[in-house]
């Protein structure tokens, strides 16, 4: 159903010059956008009934999720002067896993932070826009950072387990919130979520063992269960293998693909393939805007915006 | 373009330059570590080999009659009486028991001399702690006096000019006359771990500075180590960048700088004069030397807790941790080790500080050993300074193992240091 070569084919050699062209003139392409959205699209984002702020571009296809957990509108990012993300809208489902994709730079991870104010530990950071949590705007005063990250877990590219057991790793966050009242208890949500994590026939006879111990993968799936560990109700995952080995990647994706079952899971990944796999929609950002958003088939087989159409075909990225 | 034969032979001219340049940093390297080692050697050898013979001390074996009319004419075994007595007396009879000729005042008076007058006072002790002793001959090992010590030990020679001699031809000959008949012993020198300063060299000990630095350093690492924590994390993990967090910064690097003997004139006026703390004592020590140790602690706690990987921070954030709690439970227990090296570090150096001691009045004499830190004392490093200035050629010795105490101190503490930091550092 998708197209097998991601641009390692014959063209891949006029890559770089092709990459150029396409760049520069974002702008000139946006706004060619902007006509062909009409005429060729006319589902784009106005019917989630809040209007894109006028002279902007629009992004292409439909942002709104069926069952909307958290949804994003006009969110945009400032380090100091420079602006990371402009006017991104996007909802992510419950049940569902939105990938993420578009070349280094273009503000992925800065939209993932977002989500659970991991930006807030950028001092030159700020964010304006609404980023909505069940209707509730995340960054209101009122709003308390600590039980939105409990509520929005995220996993990290590189694993970073703490340098404590397997077992503390795990039952830190239950612990810290006040999950489990007994030890018993406790041992529920460690075993549980070890489970979950498909690893708990990997470390049961060394649970008290330092989880940096681990290989590479399995310190991965341990930090998705200290993050499951809390009962979250999204899940960020920014680049979650891109330091792991093909066969931990496949473990990940496995369990990426049951998790959804559960959480509604938001996903950064560089690999064509793994958001081919995992996802069911996908989000193309390129230079602080969200492009094109659409079910995840259509993104890679039948991309609207030419910058989406370059970068899936590995013209560029 | 060069061709891949032209390449290789660049390479292999420059090759040879860089392995001369190896060679000779390497060479740079080695020789500076001898240099350094060598001087250490020279050091540990001159003070060891001075100051190991003033780990024993001469005593001389003497039979005393304990008269109970000297020591409890009453006979009420009243401890009172008994600490009172005269047991200079008893010592001299036994003495005169041996060298009946020495009749005279004069001989008399330097038969005694070679006697350490302190023996008295042990002499006493032991009857006040057993006055079963009393009415009964008993042998004593005595402590000889510092110049029969000397003489024993070979420091000073028994011939030349008798007139430039502290001890005469007559007392050479008592003495040698005691060591044939096997009065004569070198034992252990407990009495140095165990008294404090004295005018008498064979009578002082360390063990009053020992407890006055220990006492100074206790103070310190409540102080320093508490506030020094305290201060990094606040600088570090929740002070904003402002402009005032900078010129906070500038002056701890600054105060790190600052001669110690400035911080004794601050305790001076600050904590005596100001405050009303008593002279002398190890407590107003501690104070001064927690000003001087802060920033040392401060400088290596911020250093710690910026080492700590970002990664930690972040995985603590995402399950939800509020910011106290990533200090608390993930960034602190990492940066621990490193703030512990840094306090250790901080501590050896006041334990070997003297200038500011001097200032607040540590540098008396003080016989008395200290049984807290609000009673006068003196430290290791001042005692040092001490008996460095004192004439008789006893002290000499005495100086040197006053050192070596020292030394070996702060080679405990580093190596704590060591440890600590091999001990609790985690991979991650
Ligand atoms: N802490 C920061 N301070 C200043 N600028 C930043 C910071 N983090 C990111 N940026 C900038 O924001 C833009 C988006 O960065 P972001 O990390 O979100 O990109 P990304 O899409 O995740 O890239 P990659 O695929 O390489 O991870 C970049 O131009 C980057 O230089
Ligand atoms: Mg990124």
């Amino acid at each position: 159903m998708l197209q097998p070569d991601y641009g390692f084919g014959p063209e891949s050699t006029h890559m770089r010059s092709d990459a150029k062209k396409s760049v520069e003139p974002v702008a000139a392409d946006l706004e060619r956008v902007d006509q062909e959205d009409a005429a060729s699209d006319p589902s784009g984002s106005d019917d989630a009934g809040i209007a894109a702020p006028s002279g902007a571009y629009a992004t292409i296809g439909d942002i709104t999720a069926r069952d909307p957990v958290m949804t994003v509108r006009a969110g945009e990012v400032f380090y100091g002067e420079s602006q990371a993300l402009i006017d991104i809208n996007l909802d992510i489902g419950r049940h569902e896993v939105v990938a993420m994709i578009g070349p280094s730079g273009c503000g992925k991870s800065t939209f993932l932070r977002c989500l659970n104010r991991m930006n807030d530990t950028i001092e030159s950071a700020r964010v304006t826009g609404e980023f909505l949590l069940h209707g509730e705007n995340i960054y209101a005063k009122k709003s308390d950072v600590v039980s939105l990250r409990a509520r929005v877990g995220m996993v990290f590219q590189k694993p970073n387990p703490f340098p404590k057991s397997i077992y503390e790793n795990v039952a830190y966050g239950p612990r810290i919130h006040g999950l489990a009242v007994s030890r018993a208890e406790m041992d529920d949500v460690v075993y549980g979520s070890l489970e979950r994590a498909g690893l708990i026939d990997e470390v049961r006879d060394r649970l008290d063992e330092p989880g940096t111990g681990l290989s590479g993968g399995q310190q991965q799936r341990l930090c998705i269960a200290r993050t499951i560990a809390v009962n979250p109700e999204v899940i960020l995952m920014d680049e979650p293998c891109s330091a792991l080995d093909p066969i931990a990647t496949a473990k990940i994706e496995d369990l990426i693909d049951e998790l959804s079952q559960n959480y509604a899971i938001a996903i950064v990944t560089h690999s064509m393939h793994q958001a081919a796999r995992v996802s069911q929609r996908t989000a193309y950002f390129h230079l602080g805007r969200l492009i094109e958003v659409g079910p995840t088939d259509k993104i890679f087989t039948n991309p609207v915006h030419r910058l989406t159409e370059d970068y899936v075909t590995g013209r560029f990225g | 373009m060069l061709t891949g034969e032209q390449t290789r032979v660049r390479v292999a001219a420059s090759l040879a330059r860089r392995y001369r340049q190896e060679f000779l940093f390497r060479l740079f390297g080695i020789v500076s570590i001898v240099i350094g080692v060598g001087f250490l050697l020279f050091l540990f050898t001159t003070i060891i080999g001075n100051g190991y013979s003033a780990f024993w001390q001469t005593t001389i074996k003497l039979d005393v009659m304990i008269e109970e009319s000297v020591v409890d004419p009453d006979g009420s075994r009243d401890p009172e009486t008994l600490a009172a007595a005269n047991y200079a007396r008893l010592i001299q009879d036994a003495l005169l028991e041996v060298y009946p000729e020495a009749a005279g005042r004069r001989d008399r008076r330097a038969l005694k001399s070679l006697v350490s007058t302190g023996a008295a006072y042990i002499l006493r002790d032991r009857v006040v702690d057993d006055p079963a002793l009393i009415g009964t001959r008993h042998s004593f090992w005595l402590l000889a006096d510092d110049e029969v010590d000397m003489l024993i030990k070979g420091h000073v020679e028994a011939g030349g000019d008798e007139a430039l001699r502290r001890l005469s031809d007559r007392q050479v000959g008592w003495i040698e006359g005691l060591q044939a008949a096997g009065r004569i012993k070198k034992r252990f020198n407990t009495q140095f771990f165990t008294a404090g300063d004295s005018r008498e060299p064979e009578m002082a000990g360390i063990w009053g500075a020992t407890k006055g630095s220990f006492f100074m350093l206790l103070v310190t690492l409540l102080l320093s180590f508490p506030l020094g924590v305290a201060a990094a994390v606040y600088l570090e993990e929740f002070a904003p960048n402002n402009r005032w967090v900078d010129v906070i910064e500038v002056n701890i690097n600054n105060l790190a700088a600052v001669p110690s003997i400035v911080f004794g004139l601050l305790g001076l006026a600050v904590f005596i004069n100001f405050v009303g703390l008593p002279r002398s004592a190890p407590i107003v020590g501690g104070l001064v030397l927690t000003l001087m140790t802060l920033p040392v602690v401060i400088i290596a706690g911020r250093a710690a807790l910026k080492s700590v990987p970002p990664s930690v921070r972040e995985a603590a954030l995402g399950v939800g941790a509020s910011q106290m709690q990533v200090i608390f439970h993930h960034v602190l227990p990492l940066a621990m080790p490193g703030m512990l090296t840094g306090a250790i570090i901080g501590m050896a150096r006041a334990l070997g500080e003297s200038a500011p001691l001097l200032m607040i009045g540590m540098i008396a004499f003080i016989v008395e050993v200290p049984n807290s830190p609000t009673d006068p004392a003196t430290a290791l490093p001042v005692q040092v300074y001490l008996w460095a200035d004192s004439p008789e050629r006893a002290f000499v010795e005495r100086t040197s193992a006053a050192i070596i105490v020292l030394l070996a101190f702060l080679l405990v503490m580093n190596a704590t240091a060591v440890w600590l930091r091999n001990r609790f550092e985690r991979r991650w």
